[in-house]
């Protein structure tokens, strides 16, 4: 039992414990229950497992017992910190920025000398290259999002324009990546304004519907649209990238051959590897940049306050409309690598659940935090790549146990416990890019979100 | 002439289930100010919970009477998709009300996510279907181009999508309850002074709008007779675009609104092109949202410093 002043109560812990099971046996009861699956006539029939009743009960009680007992800690005087704390700001930032730099541009090697070629062809495209396409998208949407406050829900829109974009130009006109890549940006900043333009007047939940709709519109052309875009079927056979015109291929003229390495496909892949390193790498650069211009400053005051803002003389539209324009160049960049890297671009890689998972990233590290962002990107997206390698939990759970289903409900229970435990993210410390005498870090207690 | 009653017969019975859907989302947003986008996974997971219990019931039970299934369906369906939303409320949005404005927004996303993905772990990929119940029809017009019917189930869901909305509206208008909600979704604050219990209010206003979504799901089964776990998102967004359209906030709008689209679906798939009518209902949300935000009957929007 607890010492002191502070009473631990279990009795009232195990009585709110029985509830929630109570509960979580009628959550459980239909859905849980009885599985309907189709026999072989294509009837469906019910499939009994009261055990998946027994584990919520059970899952429901413990939640329930020990976050009651989490409340009734002692409570600490609350202290909210003022002004400073006088720790130098990014303390945490100077040491990770250059060794983490330093480590991924590493990467590939140490992958190549640990795991021999075959093995890293694996660590490289699955982990090295899908995070830093998802680094990048979630620093774009941050822009949008974590800067200037504006919760985009169709940012995969611009992440298919651009994608679209190099695969057509590309198959049609015979242009290359390196002159399709700035095109993908143009056009997708050009859709960012085009689709900006009528929606950045509205603000919160609604602008947040509208863009939602303007996403899915653009998926629905592009899904039944077939003279230009095949539909459903996608556009194959998009042309690979080239190392500044050698192409990665083994023959006389492949890039093996012409430095005179043994030919194998782990060139392509790092070279894909530095390649969106680099992007991803751009896109923090521009928007570390672009915070300390004026233009930064009013997206983030943008952020806190819309009427201050207007009261104070900025254009708010024009201010709007640069940071979702900024957000749809990074993500048409990102979406003409997708569209290299795959060979294939379908409608079906750009749908809700997509944009949903790159706002996860920015909500999960952070809104505004680069260096959150970055970490939410590797535990979502490097989790979900892992989930694709228990094949041994087959062997606990049964055959028919597949890991990877697990992966967007794991997003989906993170958002929502993100937002009631900590609703600014794991990095919420606000750094200021104006100070006065010493640089110093503000702690998100004082810092006061308005309505936006 | 008999391509249009038809498509009139049609939108009516889309359109219903798009209201009952509608309400949901206008009562949460009138109350707490929140688009709940878990809504549409809300009824998805209802017309799950109805096709279980209709299993159930004809399987297990041995029901054989079509009519006291469809009674115990609907019962059972509006008590445990009700249990759901109360939890879904108590837990994701309940502490969320003095947060940043996009708080509970974002974690209704997390919700709808999280909906989405446990019916489809927990009863797989594979659309579900029931045979056609209610299906035989009447005709209504013969010997011209087409026939039209009318089948029994489109009257079914018209007639009980009409009785639970006086229901509904009964309980709004006339008793304590009702008064309760229409005085939190005024002035919460003041509300509370006057020694209405503001938490349990909200929680009510869940509870009904997830069993108005529980009937929209088990309509949904009659009409369609097919579900999958997907199947939450398309319906929820046409069923908000509803709420828009009518002014959210305003009950009756959300009905109109529910109607219109309907009607605008079916039509637009006719006469159009069918590829295409999801676009119209995203279409018809934003133009709605961007020219007239405060939709057909609702109140404009007053901003306050």
């Amino acid at each position: 039992m607890a010492e002191g002043d502070a009473k631990i109560d279990f009795a009232a812990a195990l009585v709110a414990g029985l509830k929630a099971a109570l509960v979580s046996a009628g959550l459980a009861f239909p859905i849980l229950v009885w599985r309907a699956e189709q026999d072989f006539s294509n009837q469906l029939v019910l499939q009994s497992r009261w055990s998946w009743m027994l584990y919520a009960v059970v899952i429901g009680f413990f939640a329930r017992f020990l976050s009651h007992l989490y409340e009734q800690r002692p409570k600490r005087e609350k202290t909210v910190r003022t002004a400073a704390s006088d720790a130098p700001p990014g303390r945490l930032a100077a040491y990770l920025v250059p060794f983490g730099i330093a480590a991924l541009i590493a990467f590939p090697f140490v992958a190549l000398a640990l795991a021999g070629p075959a093995g890293a062809q694996k660590w490289i495209d699955n982990y090295g290259i899908q995070i830093l396409i998802y680094v990048m998208l979630a620093w774009g949407l941050n822009i949008v999002v974590g800067l200037a406050g504006l919760l985009d829900l169709g940012y995969v829109a611009f992440y298919a324009v651009g994608a679209y974009a190099y695969a057509l130009l590309s198959t049609h006109f015979g242009l290359s990546f390196w002159i399709c890549l700035p095109l993908a940006g143009i056009l997708a900043a050009f859709w960012g304004i085009l689709l900006g333009f009528p929606v950045l007047r509205l603000r919160g939940d609604y602008l947040a519907i509208v863009t939602l709709a303007f996403g899915e519109i653009i998926r629905l052309v592009l899904l039944n649209w077939t003279d230009v875009t095949k539909g459903d079927a996608g556009i194959s056979s998009i042309p690979a990238v080239t190392f500044f015109g050698i192409p990665f291929k083994p023959g006389a003229n492949g890039f093996a051959a012409t430095f005179g390495l043994s030919p194998s496909p782990i060139y392509r892949a790092i070279f894909l590897f530095y390649l969106i390193l680099a992007l991803a790498l751009v896109t923090n650069w521009v928007t570390i940049r672009l915070r300390r211009l004026p233009i930064g400053r009013a997206w983030e005051a943008l952020r806190e306050d819309e009427i201050a803002c207007r009261a104070l003389g900025l254009d708010t539209t024009k201010v709007k409309l640069t940071a979702f324009s900024l957000g749809a160049m990074f993500g048409g960049f990102a979406g003409s690598f997708f569209a290299v890297r795959q060979g294939f671009v379908s409608p079906s890689s750009f749908n809700f659940i997509e944009s949903a998972t790159i706002l996860a990233i920015v909500v999960l590290g952070g809104r505004g935090s680069q260096i959150g962002t970055a970490i939410a990107a590797v535990a979502i997206i490097g989790v979900s790549e892992i989930l694709r390698e228990l094949d041994f939990l087959k062997q606990i759970f049964g055959e028919d146990f597949d890991p990877t289903q697990y992966r967007m409900l794991l997003v989906g229970v993170a958002m929502v416990i993100m937002m009631n435990w900590k609703p600014r993210g794991l990095v919420s410390t606000r750094e200021p890019t104006l100070f006065l005498g010493k640089k110093r870090t503000y702690s998100a207690d004082v810092v006061q979100e308005g309505r936006g | 002439m008999e391509l249009f009653l038809q498509q009139l017969i049609n939108g009516v019975t889309l359109g219903s289930i798009y209201g009952l859907i509608a309400i949901g989302y206008t009562m949460v947003f009138g109350i707490i100010g929140m688009v709940n986008f878990a809504h549409g996974d809300v009824f998805m997971l209802s017309a799950f919970i109805a096709l279980i219990v209709f299993l159930a019931l004809t399987q297990i039970a041995g029901v054989t009477s079509l009519a006291f299934a469809f009674v115990a369906v609907l019962v059972v369906a509006m008590a445990f998709t009700a249990l759901w939303n109360w939890m879904i409320e108590r837990l994701a949005y309940r502490r969320l009300r003095g947060s940043f404005r996009l708080a509970p927004l974002i974690s209704a996303i997390g919700m709808s996510i999280f909906l989405a993905n446990l019916v489809y772990v927990v009863q797989g990929p594979r659309n579900k279907s029931i045979p056609p119940q209610f299906s035989d029809s009447i005709k209504l017009t013969s010997g011209g181009a087409y026939d039209v019917t009318l089948a029994y189930k489109q009257i079914l869901i018209v007639v009980v999508t009409v009785v639970l909305l006086a229901a509904f509206w009964f309980l709004v208008q006339k008793t304590s309850l009702g008064r309760a909600q229409r005085a939190c979704e005024q002035d919460a604050k003041m509300a509370a002074l006057l020694g209405v219990d503001v938490d349990r209010t909200i929680s009510l206003t869940f509870v009904i709008g997830a069993a108005l979504a529980a009937v929209a799901g088990v309509l949904y089964m009659i009409n369609y007779g097919v579900v999958n776990s997907a199947d939450g998102f398309i319906p929820g967004v046409k069923a908000f675009t509803a709420a828009v359209l009518g002014g959210i906030g305003s009950l009756p709008g959300a009905v109109i609104g529910g109607l219109l689209i309907g009607l605008i679906e079916v039509f637009w798939a006719n006469y159009f092109s069918s590829d295409y009518k999801d676009v119209a209902a995203f279409s018809i949300l934003a133009i709605t949202l961007i020219f007239m935000p405060s939709g057909l009957l609702g109140r404009p929007e007053v901003e306050k410093v």
